[in-house]
């Protein structure tokens, strides 16, 4: 096993503490609406979701550089460039995440200056770390740049998925600068906040999702690298030809001019697009192989990622990026609803896929099955679903009671959130949060043990 | 042209991006004009000197800010390097008690406490008046950031985040600033039930 493999299996166990961690302070941040006295005057309801969402974002962050890490040698023939300044930064990123944490969770707030911005909180949603992480983050990508940039030069060769991935890495390092400055005006700061969320969560991240799904799909299918760069290709062209104008999307009420309202509609309701490519794409593989695989869990998450990603992204996306739903829907739990369905099946379910190809390796497992997977398939994504639909009523509530018949003020606000239908949804919302818990748990578990039940694995074996 | 050549679809993701990029970039231009403070839709900073209302505007099909005759912040007039050095320190101290993990302003944000878009012209704040002793609105919204525990709103209680009463002069300034940009009718129906009444 190359070098860089062994370092991508340790981002995937961080990826995966890290959503253990995401998982628990959601679970924290879903009571809170239950209960608004829980842990009040310790840890207010803000720490709570600066640690959800942070750690949301690290840990697919780990997940995809754990996956480039393991494909990388493999797809061109070496050892990863400058591996051994990776195997350190390695290190340096888990102590700042948990510096970071610790920090946000005995401190919580500085006052009013700059210095409050560099070391303890930076108050912007999604880039709330302080900026010496921010930059350490910086670092790292830098590195992680040089690392695919570097492998491709000494090798002397690069295919057309590495092309691809190195040309990515380059707008994600530039567009997440825009984490540092503190801009005044709510306005422009918004403004450039959001190049930094769409263009990476809209864009740059799916291009990324895209490339380590297509080397997936080749270790797990076999499919034919021709075939998988021409859809890599289709889909590349489609998001960015839809994404980057649906940026428009998030323009509709910041203060920018009502031009915003046509484009940024327009491009965003066409955005499901290539995520329907997707779709058509997994399904024709799947069906190809007849649905069979050595490792059926990760064939498992990627459909469910492809699955996920036209639904959870493309149809709740749609469903509230016409800026007439927009107005009424725009900061409700609707949005909640759309945003847990869209990370869970664009991204998470992804990575789950490539960590379950990565342990077929690692363990030397002929065949990857058994029935904990299926148990914690079943709950994660029965919980995460059955979270969304719980959201969807809420949020429709809000757009409602909150903003169409009440217009909007504090007093709107609140009954809004008194409102039986709103309260209900958010019990059931937290009671799907505990079954998808279980099911994080469950994966942990088949995680650690699996090649380690061995009569479990030869039964499954003997079945096929 | 081959359908099934990959190259041909490199050539269209290529050129689909450079086409969207330039677009982006000249819409970006005119776009960080019109939301400069000054620019057609975003106000001077110099705005919390005045009046600022939230009225229907029947060419535009919504509610548009109004801004009025002088009504100067907690009193006293601010030249233009003092109101912006007010809103600079409220924008501050926003970032720094990461407002917008509870709230959301322009409706981007937290979903747990109310949005702030309009806060500044929310009728509420007459009530919160008598319950504070405040004389004015302003005078209403310093105290109850100053400590919001002792105000509380329902059954969920604004933490005290150690606000003080320079910085709570300063997020008010702001929150008026920011009651006085052109959302494109964002918070919609904002305030109308009641004016209907």
């Amino acid at each position: 096993m190359y070098r860089s493999q062994t370092l991508a299996v340790k981002y995937f166990s961080a990826a995966i503490a890290l959503f253990g961690v995401m998982t628990i302070t959601g679970l924290i941040a879903a009571y809170y609406y239950i209960n608004p006295d829980f842990l009040f005057g310790i840890l207010p309801f803000s720490i709570a979701k600066i640690l959800h969402i942070n750690t949301l974002v690290i840990w697919l962050l780990m997940g995809f550089m754990g996956s480039i890490y393991w494909f990388l040698p493999g797809e061109l023939g070496r050892e990863t460039a400058g591996i051994w300044a990776a195997e350190i930064l390695f290190y340096v990123f888990c102590a700042a995440v948990a510096v970071v944490a610790v920090v946000l969770i005995v401190f919580q707030y500085g006052g009013s200056n700059e210095a409050a911005l560099w070391l303890i909180n930076q108050g912007r949603k999604y880039v709330e770390a302080p900026r010496w992480a921010a930059l350490g983050i910086v670092v790292i990508m830098v590195v992680f740049a040089y690392n695919v940039i570097g492998t491709a030069i000494a090798a002397r060769k690069t295919t057309g998925i590495i092309t691809v991935l190195m040309i990515d890495l380059i707008p994600l390092i530039l567009l997440y600068l825009i984490a540092f400055p503190a801009i005044s005006n709510m306005s422009a700061d918004l403004f450039w906040w959001w190049w930094l969320v769409h263009l990476w969560v809209e864009a740059t991240w799916e291009v990324l999702i895209g490339c380590i799904m297509a080397l997936a799909l080749m270790q797990l299918l076999g499919t034919s690298r021709r075939i998988v760069e021409t859809w890599l290709y289709i889909e590349v062209a489609l998001v960015l030809g839809t994404g980057i104008l649906g940026l428009g999307h998030h323009y509709f009420w910041i203060g920018t001019p009502s031009y915003w309202l046509t484009i940024g509609g327009f491009f965003s309701a066409l955005e499901p697009l290539p995520l329907l490519g997707m779709v058509v794409h997994a399904v024709y593989d799947a069906g190809a192989q007849h649905m069979k695989t050595t490792n059926r869990p990760a064939l498992y998450w990627m459909m469910a990622e492809a699955f996920g990603n036209f639904i959870g992204a493309g149809v709740w996306g749609f469903m509230i990026t016409l800026p007439q739903v927009n107005l009424y829907a725009h900061g409700t739990q609707w949005t909640v609803s759309h945003g847990h369905f869209a990370f869970w099946g664009a991204y998470s379910c992804g990575v789950i896929s490539v960590l379950y190809l990565v342990l077929q390796r690692t363990r030397n497992l002929a065949i990857v099955d058994g029935s904990l997977w299926k148990w914690s398939f079943a709950a994660l994504n029965l919980g995460l679903v059955g979270m969304t639909g719980a959201l969807l009523v809420s949020g429709f509530v809000q757009a409602f009671v909150e903003r169409a018949i009440g217009g909007s003020t504090l007093d709107a606000f609140i009954s809004g959130q008194e409102n039986a239908w709103f309260i209900d949804g958010m019990v059931a919302r937290f009671l799907l949060a505990i079954v998808f818990t279980a099911g994080y748990v469950v994966l942990v578990w088949d995680v650690l043990t699996l090649g380690r039940r061995a009569p479990a694995v030869a039964a499954a074996a003997a079945a096929q | 042209m081959d359908f099934d050549d990959p190259a041909f679809w490199r050539a269209g993701a290529i050129s689909t991006i450079a086409v969207m990029s330039i677009v982006l970039i000249m819409l970006t231009i005119d776009s960080l004009s019109a939301i400069s403070p000054g620019g057609s839709h975003v106000p001077t900073y110099t705005v919390i000197n005045q009046h600022i209302d939230y009225k229907f505007d029947s060419n535009r099909g919504f509610d548009v800010p109004v801004i009025g005759g002088a009504e100067p912040l907690f009193g006293k007039a601010l030249d233009e390097t003092a109101a912006a050095a007010l809103i600079d320190h409220g924008k501050m101290v926003i970032q720094s008690r990461a407002c917008i993990d509870c709230h959301t302003f322009f409706g981007n944000g937290a979903y747990y406490a109310p949005d702030l878009t309009k806060a500044w012209l929310d009728p509420a704040w007459g009530g919160w008046q008598a319950v504070t002793g405040a004389d004015t609105r302003e005078g209403a919204m310093v105290k109850f950031l100053m400590d919001p525990e002792q105000y509380r709103t329902w059954t969920r209680t604004m933490p005290n985040l150690g606000v003080t009463e320079p910085e709570a002069r300063a997020l008010v300034g702001y929150l008026k600033w920011m009651s006085a940009v052109d959302t494109n009718g964002f918070p919609p129906n904002f305030n109308q039930i009641e004016k209907r009444q």
